[in-house]
């Protein structure tokens, strides 16, 4: 819109022809110097006058404009490719007629009477100039005449193209977001892409011409190549086609237990990649090898059984001297050629395991916090929700869709008697007391299963020390805790059946239970574990002072004389330290494999094999055995997803301690990504109560974020306070096992960092720093609730307004064009904006209004914030 | 046969992924997919493509499996058909059914097309009649799963006290789509993918 009053008898001219076509532009300056005739002009003055009279001023151009069309359509007549534009444009017109909602119709009016407005601003400069040059009889007029006069015509002309082009450009880009069919889509994306085409080139001059082509063609092949390379990621997703399977027959909730389940494995992957091509490989390429040391030698009491395979199932004998434990690693500053720091290395990469993973947890959080910002609050709208919103369209197979039919059935019966009995409570004490019961009786089983946690590590640790110990004494805490994983949570789903919860909320009710059934059980085991190994951290001591003694008698025996150097001790023979670092990796390891077995022989009998006996045994059974009592089992979504989730946080704790632990997961995600998906197509069923799945997923990923900040404590306690072993490791040797950081500080670095560092580390500097973040914390958060609460009553007031008939588009509308006005963007800087925002559209609204609808001003003064 | 004549010309291709929100190999696999709907004697690219010669009937494109199961087929089709008769799809009407249903389709343009698709008559406002109808493809067809006459009374009555800002006994697109905009779930079920 033109900021400045148009002078009354300018107003015929300053209207253009709104379907100027392409070469009306290139010939712009023949066009438009030829004065168009005045009899054509004159009714147009007297209409736009008349209608200016009816009109208040906001909404005066725009009738102007379509006033005047008319009579510019007669003006340019006789161009022929002018015609061809006009078809276009009545067959757009006509188009809207027959389109029904009258929204899209309004849009493209404004859309087209802005384009008008601003070909009309550049067109008055323009036939202005012309006036002031060639008619001599308007030069008196109180023309608006500004710098921009004086400008040469190419320019304002390169301006008013490059302006057009601009508008074209973004027509192209937002042309998928119009509700047209594809063939006016298919045309409208044409001509302008011609347009740019043919314009792009001509803009820019002189050398800058070139430059400026140029430019376009490579932000052109920029844009193709992004498109390409989007294709191309899509390509590379693995698995779309098996979820897009598994999402038609069992809806989107079962899709999101593997949708999460990819997103597990591209982390893992990482993981992976970075453990091994940091750690692994290049210990394995140029570390000492096998049998040079001690630590990479297995001892000569193991030696006979070392390559059995019952002890190679227990991760002992060779597996437990490689390079997939912690013990295996040499604790020499650099090795190889390459000077590569390895136990450097080895502490960036186990830090840095934990940051990549909170840093992945905590972004995709956001993302989907900022998916549902805009949600608002949705109880208001219960029941247009579940009319408009509840069918899952995705839902492709037929018995889906009969379970889905049933289950909005019944939300419907449900929302209409809950509406009509809301404050009906029948036998409350009764349901109190129940629910008491069944929450005393979940307690006494997580203490029951904690305390036979600790019962039974603490017998392992005595098995652990005698000799001939049977396979079940081996693996007895394996087994109980997988056993205890298996059956407790359909204890707990019976105890829950007493509480007689709605369903939705007894599934976050069992969801907790079993959380803290696992968390129970692992932290037990931890503590259990904890113990063990502060034994042996005590009995290290006596450990070093025995191998100290038999190296220095071997090498002073009296029998060999001074003159032959004696041959080194093998190193199987040298007595050594228990190193508790690469026991606590092997229980891992242990623990995360057994839980592979259990799950998957669980899918194995509890799915297929029930599938197989309830299809074929139906043929000779006397029930029905589908409809019936086994029946065939649904997919538990809440298990999985939480058994994921655990898994992962072995992974976490123990990864430090065994590096080869994240391959083992990476198969484990690998084969039960296919080994699920045959099963769950094979052998499951569809929910009976379909549900949808978008909600939970922050959620899942809220227990990740707390399951990885659980498992980092045990690690970091052991890293910052407890001394490495002395023989085994990268960091034997030292004190504690972030000392390799001041080491390499001081030799590598030159020494001012060193001193740097030592400030840094300075509890006086410290402390502030704490307290600094601590304050911005409190700001950011007071700021956002600032900022949330003027969002909230800028929200009221767009209800308000749109209550009274303005459709939320336009609102929306004006605050795009509003934001495209700003160029800062800063935290600080975005708030202010906001709120001047608010501000703005307020008074936009207003303005649209008071010039529209005289009630609608009455309403518009309860707003405190206009008055 | 099918695969071999899925070839559409680059141009088309790149002017179809500017104009959907489809990546290339959806447009591909909805261009074979599409093909294989045709009659075997007009299987080929030209044909495919000229809207005149080549439509696929209502009744071939409801036996997709991705609509199959699908309450509201019918309505989806009428709705995307750009034929006079309504009783067919053109491939670019196909083209257009998938993007608005694919993953990376805004909010605005779903709830636009929902809006048409729920009015049963086309008469550009959701009424009573359109509502009980919605009602009861949504509850099913078999008798024990339709809601009674008073239940569905009530239904609607709650349904236009939430909606119908404006008290005019229907509901308009703008009333739809603030209802819609509010809803955290509408955009991941709103979505049919090859």
């Amino acid at each position: 819109m033109s900021g400045f009053p148009i002078p009354e008898h300018e107003a015929s001219w300053c209207h253009p022809c709104p379907f100027l076509s392409c070469t009306d532009l290139v010939e712009g300056k023949k066009t438009f110097r030829k004065p168009i005739p005045k009899s054509d002009t004159i009714p147009s003055k007297q209409q736009a006058l008349s209608n200016r009279k009816k009109r208040t001023h906001d909404c005066r151009k725009e009738e102007k404009e379509e006033g005047s069309r008319e009579i510019k359509i007669k003006a340019l007549h006789q161009k022929k490719d002018v015609r061809r534009k006009h078809r276009e444009m009545f067959g757009e017109d006509e188009w809207n007629k027959a389109e029904k909602s009258s929204n899209g119709k309004r849009k493209r009016e404004r859309k087209a009477s802005n384009k008008e407005q601003k070909e009309a601003k550049n067109k008055e400069k323009q036939i202005r100039k012309k006036k002031e040059k060639h008619l001599k009889k308007y030069s008196s007029s109180p023309s608006v005449s500004n710098s921009s006069d004086e400008e040469s015509i190419s320019e304002e002309e390169m301006a008013r193209i490059m302006e057009q082009v601009e508008e074209k450009k973004k027509i192209i880009a937002t042309i998928r977001n119009k509700p047209w069919p594809m063939m006016k889509k298919l045309e409208v994306l044409r001509e302008a892409q011609a347009f740019v085409e043919k314009f792009e080139g001509a803009l820019g001059k002189g050398k800058g011409k070139k430059f400026y082509a140029y430019k376009m063609m490579m932000n052109k092949k920029w844009i193709k190549f992004k498109r390409d390379f989007d294709n191309f990621k899509t390509q590379c997703i693995p698995w779309e086609m098996k979820i897009k399977e598994i999402e038609s027959h069992f809806g989107s909730s079962v899709a999101s237990y593997f949708i999460f389940l990819r997103w597990m494995y591209g982390v893992n992957l990482v993981l992976f990649g970075l453990i091994f091509g940091l750690v692994i490989i290049p210990e394995v390429l140029m570390g000492m090898p096998y049998g040079s040391i001690p630590r990479k030698t297995v001892p000569r009491a193991e030696e006979e059984k070392a390559m059995d395979f019952s002890v190679l199932w227990d991760f002992e004998g060779y597996i437990k001297y490689s390079a997939l434990f912690y013990g295996y690693y040499n604790n020499q500053r650099t090795i190889g050629w390459l000077k590569y720091r390895l136990p450097m290395a080895y502490f960036m990469v186990g830090v840095s395991v934990f940051g990549y993973s909170l840093m992945v947890v905590i972004r995709s959080m956001a993302s989907n916090a900022q998916e549902s910002t805009g949600e608002g609050n949705g109880d208001n709208f219960t029941f247009s929700f579940k009319m408009f919103t509840s069918w899952d369209y995705l839902i492709g197979n037929p018995e889906t869709a009969d379970n889905k039919y049933a289950s909005i059935t019944t939300s419907f019966k449900e929302s209409i008697v809950d509406e009509q009995e809301s404050n009906k409570e029948e036998n409350i004490h009764l349901t109190r007391f129940l629910r008491v019961l069944a929450n005393f009786l979940i307690i006494c089983c997580l203490c029951g299963s904690g305390y036979l946690i600790y019962f039974v590590v603490k017998r392992s640790q005595e098995f652990s020390k005698m000799q001939n110990v049977s396979w079940y004494e081996r693996n007895e805490v394996e087994i109980v805790m997988s056993l205890l994983g298996m059956f407790c949570p359909p204890l707990f789903e019976t105890i829950a059946a007493l509480e007689n919860y709605h369903p939705r909320i007894g599934l976050k009710w069992q969801l907790g239970r079993i959380f803290a059934l696992f968390l129970g059980n692992l932290y037990t085991f931890l503590l259990a574990l904890m113990d063990d190994v502060h034994l042996k951290l005590s009995n290290e001591e006596a450990i070093k002072n025995i191998t100290h003694w038999t190296l220095f008698n071997y090498y002073n025996a009296s029998m060999w004389n001074e003159s032959v150097t004696r041959p080194p001790l093998h190193p199987a023979d040298v007595p050594r330290g228990s190193c508790w670092e690469t026991t606590v990796g092997i229980e891992f390891v242990r623990l995360t494999v057994s839980d592979i077995l259990v799950t998957f022989i669980t899918i194995l009998l509890g799915d297929f094999l029930r599938a197989c006996f309830v299809r074929f045994m139906n043929y000779c059974w006397c029930w029905d055995l589908e409809a019936g009592f086994p029946s065939y089992s649904e997919f538990d979504i809440s298990g999985n997803v939480l058994g994921l989730i655990f898994n992962q946080g072995m992974i976490w704790m123990g990864s430090f301690y065994a590096p080869g632990l994240v391959g083992i997961n990476v198969l484990r995600l690998l084969t039960s990504m296919y080994f699920q998906c045959w099963a769950v197509m094979s052998s499951n069923v569809p929910h009976e109560r379909v549900f949808k799945a978008s909600k939970s997923n922050n959620f899942y990923m809220g227990l990740l974020l707390l399951v990885l900040f659980l498992s980092l404590l045990p690690v970091a306690y052991t890293i910052m306070s407890l001394t490495p072993s002395f023989d085994c490791g990268p960091f034997s040797g030292k004190n504690r096992m972030y000392d390799v950081i001041p080491e390499t500080i001081e030799n590598d670095f030159p020494t001012f960092v060193g001193k740097i560092f030592a400030y840094i580390a300075n509890p006086g500097l410290i402390i502030p720093a704490i307290l600094l973040m601590a304050l911005a914390i409190y700001y950011l958060n007071s700021v956002s609730k600032g900022l949330a609460r003027a969002n909230i009553q800028l929200r009221k007031k767009i209800q308000a307004v749109s209550r009274m008939g303005i459709p939320s588009w336009r609102v929306q509308e004006w605050i795009h064009s509003f934001s495209k006005q700003i160029c800062f963007m800063s935290p600080d800087g975005l708030g202010i904006i906001t709120i001047l925002a608010s501000i703005y559209i307020v008074t936009r609204l207003a303005n649209y209004m008071l010039s529209h609808n005289k009630t609608v001003r009455q309403e518009l003064l309860l707003f405190p914030f206009y008055r | 046969m099918g695969s071999s004549t899925s070839q559409l010309s680059k141009e088309l291709l790149s002017e179809y992924q500017e104009l959907t929100f489809l990546t290339k190999q959806e447009i591909l696999l909805a261009h074979k997919t599409f093909i294989e709907l045709l009659p075997p004697e007009s299987q080929n690219v030209v044909d495919s493509l000229t809207a005149q010669v080549s439509r696929v009937p209502t009744e071939k494109v409801l036996t997709l499996p991705e609509l199959k199961a699908n309450p509201f087929k019918d309505r989806i089709c009428r709705v995307f058909s750009t034929a006079p008769e309504k009783d067919s799809l053109s491939f670019e009407d196909f083209l257009d059914l998938l993007s608005v249903f694919s993953d990376a389709a805004t909010p605005d343009i779903k709830s636009h097309y929902a809006f048409r698709i729920f009015d049963f008559d086309d008469d550009g406002t959701l009424n009573k009649e359109d509502l009980k109808q919605l009602v009861n493809r949504l509850t099913g067809t078999e008798e024990d799963t339709q809601l009674s006459p008073s239940e569905m009374n009530q239904l609607i009555q709650n349904i236009l006290e939430e909606s119908d800002i404006d008290r005019d006994g229907t509901i308009n697109l703008s009333e739809f789509q603030h209802v819609i905009s509010r809803s955290p779930d509408f955009t991941s079920s709103f979505k049919i993918v090859l």
